[in-house]
């Protein structure tokens, strides 16, 4: 399968790191699930070929780490915080907001395929806590207002 | 950007250099960056382990264990390379001070990790930043490629003739990871499986070779003892505890925030007056008091000082240097079971205590919290955890139980009261103020 140049370029670097290629794995899982959305049967077969591994050994490792998936997931993935720091600032609530506005579960992705819920753990944010990551960007001391302009923001971005 | 914040009883080492526009290699040049690394150059390894060592820095990633000290076991002559790996996987609850330092100071940890190469005899070094922190992991990249390109890492750094190459690797989400053994095992492209020791990493480590792991906040420090010396650092914080450390106050506080404070400082005065005190004329219910592994202090068992020793003589630790706070407001048995959710989850499941044990907690605590409980499942909760306690490869079967051991010991009335099918006393209408911020 291909990559882009820019996945390309970073493997080829990764590569340089590491005395034996199977360390390159996991932060080039997350490079390959980042470009196709998630860790698809080819992918993960291009990548256990590239780095001299079988696919099952490339899926051992993918089921050990939990920001990596092997199904599809909506465009912007909101991942809120519930941990201890999160819950007493009002973390489950904001997970509860956020399924009851998109309509979704945990792990649910909205019809459109714009967006999907995820209860995490902590993510690093407790002294600006309740916190979420929308793919990989924090949002920080939320409440439910600033929740929802967060979601507008992204839901323009999205259909644009 | 994560918020900054101050307080005048700050006393600013690590975060000397937040807020400066110092992820910018000049600007790090003009703040004193890399001298340290250059007077390092010019001495002989033990001297450097001697500094450290003399400087009373110990591990900020939880346990506490002298840094110099661990630089000492790495054995002087190894057929196999050595290895310095940077530990940024931050990912205790309640703790986010790392995130800070690569934020605002990446090249402060290369620094450290280029320090630690030369004590120990290392020529490469990895700094290992966790999956959710991609944009550190931007940040640290930049870092690395300017500092290759002025020459300070590479062929021949500043012009020394010594080799050094420092790269950056990322996680994907684990906490286990964290646990030395199981970081390396992530490196080396594994699940984060922990390793049995001894041998232990200064031995045997990344591909066999011996390996110093210490914490980005550690790794931070080195360079300011080195410009500074190890008196000068030893001296800001307590007999056996130098220096300063980032705590990062969480929970329910007016001032939320990561300060640098003198090892040593009150406990009680950090969250009253460095934090703000409790909001809405709350009253304060309990601490914990260095991340979610660690045992919860009541209200009245707060006035201490915040170092490895001080914390320990009060019968928790301090940790990670999370703070968490709570208020009255907040069940116990709830904020149990959230915690052990959390070590369930991030089990690795290697070690049947762990893996079972967690699993069982969680299992035990979510019916008891729903108010299906029954007498026996308060001691069941505390057998079940001490059955984990020092059974496991690694710390998390403990990290798992020391909490909630200390949640059924110290609040056994609060269990009690989710007895007989009683719903949960503190989620009753209006009982709770859901969002803070």
């Amino acid at each position: 399968m291909k990559f882009s140049e820019e996945f390309e370029t970073r493997f080829s670097e990764m590569l340089t790191h590491y005395p034996t290629k199977r360390s390159a794995l996991v932060p080039t899982l997350l490079y390959a699930q980042d470009e196709v959305g998630y860790l698809s049967d080819e992918a993960i077969a291009e990548l256990a070929q590239r780095l001299d591994l079988t696919e099952l050994e490339v899926r051992n490792v993918i089921s050990y780490y939990s920001m990596l998936t092997t199904g599809p997931r909506g465009k912007y993935n909101v991942q809120v915080c519930t941990n201890i720091a999160c819950m007493l600032r009002g973390g489950e609530e904001v997970l509860e907001h956020c399924k009851r506005r998109l309509g979704v579960g945990n792990k649910g992705t909205t019809q459109d395929g714009l967006f999907s819920v995820e209860e995490v753990e902590c993510i690093g944010a407790c002294s600006w806590a309740p916190a979420a990551q929308v793919n990989y960007d924090f949002h920080e001391n939320l409440t439910l207002e600033k929740l929802d302009k967060v979601l507008d923001e992204y839901k323009k971005k999205g259909t644009q | 950007m994560a918020t900054l914040v101050s307080h005048p009883d700050e006393v600013r080492v690590v975060s000397k250099r937040f807020g400066q526009g110092a992820t910018n290699l000049d600007r790090y040049l003009e703040l004193d960056g890399y001298k340290a690394v250059q007077r390092a150059l010019a001495m002989e390894p033990d001297a450097i382990i001697n500094e450290v060592k003399n400087s009373g820095l110990r591990g900020r990633g939880g346990a506490g264990f002298s840094t110099g000290m661990k630089w000492s076991f790495v054995p002087k002559q190894s057929a196999k390379p050595k290895y310095v790996l940077c530990n940024g996987d931050e990912s205790e609850p309640g703790t986010c001070k790392d995130r800070l330092i690569f934020e605002q100071d990446p090249h402060a940890v290369i620094e450290g990790v280029m320090i630690a190469s030369l004590a120990v005899g290392a020529h490469t070094g990895y700094i290992y930043i966790r999956g959710e922190y991609r944009y550190l992991s931007v940040i640290m990249q930049k870092a690395i490629k300017d500092a290759y390109a002025r020459g300070f890492l590479g062929k021949n750094i500043f012009g020394s003739g010594r080799d050094l190459d420092i790269y950056w690797h990322g996680g994907a989400g684990a906490y286990e990871v964290g646990e030395e053994s199981a970081l390396m095992e992530s490196l080396e492209g594994k699940r984060g499986i922990p390793r049995i020791r001894p041998p232990f990493p200064a031995v045997v480590g990344l591909w066999g070779g011996p390996t110093v792991i210490n914490n980005a906040e550690t790794l931070a420090s080195v360079p300011h003892i080195m410009l500074g010396g190890a008196d000068w650092y030893a001296k800001l914080g307590t007999p056996k505890n130098g220096g300063t450390r980032l705590f990062c106050l969480a929970g329910h506080l007016n001032k939320p925030g990561v300060y640098e404070l003198p090892m040593g400082y009150n406990l009680k005065k950090m969250i009253y007056e460095v934090g703000g005190g409790i909001p809405n004329g709350r009253a304060l219910k309990a601490v914990v008091p260095g991340g979610s592994s660690t045992p919860v202090l009541l209200a009245e068992e707060i006035d201490i000082p915040m170092d490895f020793d001080g914390v320990a003589k009060a019968g928790s630790m301090l940790g990670s240097g999370g703070v968490v706070v709570l208020d009255d407001t907040t069940c116990i048995v709830k904020f149990a079971l959230r915690t052990i959710k959390f070590y369930q989850h991030e089990s690795c499941g290697w070690c049947i205590p762990c893996r079972e044990g967690t699993d069982w907690l969680k299992k035990t605590l979510t019916r008891f919290h729903a108010g299906a409980g029954v007498e026996k499942d308060i001691d069941n909760i505390y057998y079940l955890s001490e059955n984990m306690l020092g059974k496991t490869f690694c710390p998390l079967g403990d990290a798992a139980a020391m909490p909630t051991m200390a949640f059924v010991k110290k609040f056994r009335k609060e269990f009690e009261d989710h007895l007989e099918g009683r719903p949960c006393p503190f989620e009753k209408a209006g009982a709770r103020e859901p969002v803070l911020a």
